[in-house]
């Protein structure tokens, strides 16, 4: 079982979905919090769904207010820097270019991408605290 | 330096985090935490001065810059104009110099580029002089 989650978390770092970060917040688990790391990811994962809805909404109207959708990737990026989420962290970065330069089709396509990265890093990191008990 | 935590006597240092994100807010407690350092935790530059006016103090104030209500630039100013001497840390993702330059003018002791870590809070608490180690 070790063996697997030690699998299972190198292949989150090797696919580049996690960076040195998440093992910052590992170092921070003690007994008094032994499932820390666990907590802030559920807290991301929380955090980043109601971004993702609001950032959908903003898009489904179609009026591409890129001022509002920058202040949500802004949270987003902030969010996804703390945990070690980087392919998540660059899609947002990407995202913020977009909206800086106007971009409609490059929002939408990055956003798109952004998405299926945060539902794989998700499912990833439930299978790693499941193998983790 | 990742995963070494200084040999730290008990610390009698106090801490506020001023951050709307509650993810950031987690971490930062955690890490205060970590170091022994008791701290509380508010959600925008707002309440960081309410908080003050209520008569707490704190030796250390880690400050986010983009807050709602209140971002970090006012909240270090209002602080600041109010007399507080604590010791300000900003800690947030923008790094561009203008706006690291603007943040540092409005009153802070020392800046970090977040994702913090433990090095980097010991690195703000030596910076400061707020702690020595054992």
């Amino acid at each position: 079982m070790q063996r697997q989650v030690a699998l299972i978390k190198q292949s989150l770092f090797d696919q580049g979905y996690l960076d040195e970060q998440f093992i910052e917040l590992e170092e921070l688990q003690d007994d008094a919090n032994p499932n820390f790391v666990e907590e802030v990811a559920t807290l991301y994962f929380k955090d980043s769904a109601r971004l993702i809805s609001n950032i959908e909404q903003a898009l489904e109207r179609g009026s591409f207010d890129f001022n509002r959708l920058d202040n949500y990737m802004h949270q987003f990026k902030g969010s996804s820097t703390s945990i070690g989420a980087s392919k998540v962290k660059t899609e947002c970065t990407m995202f913020r270019e977009y909206c800086r330069v106007g971009n409609v089709e490059g929002c939408l396509r990055t956003f798109k991408q952004l998405k299926k990265e945060h539902a794989t890093l998700r499912k990833k990191l439930e299978q790693y605290f499941q193998a983790s008990k | 330096m990742a995963g070494e935590v200084p040999n730290l006597e008990a610390s009698k240092l106090t801490a506020l985090v001023v951050d709307d994100n509650f993810v950031n807010q987690s971490v930062h407690h955690k890490l205060l935490d970590r170091l022994g350092i008791k701290n509380d935790v508010v959600s925008n530059g707002q309440e960081a001065v309410d908080v003050h006016c209520s008569g707490r103090n704190y030796d250390l104030i880690l400050m986010d810059m983009d807050m709602p209500i209140m971002n970090g630039i006012q909240a270090t100013r209002r602080l600041r104009e109010m007399g507080i001497e604590s010791k300000i840390a900003g800690v947030t993702t923008r790094a561009e110099e203008e706006e690291v330059k603007e943040f540092m003018e409005a009153g802070l002791n020392d800046f970090q580029e977040k994702p913090l870590t433990i090095s980097k809070l010991v690195s703000i608490l030596h910076n400061l002089e707020l702690y020595v180690q054992t």
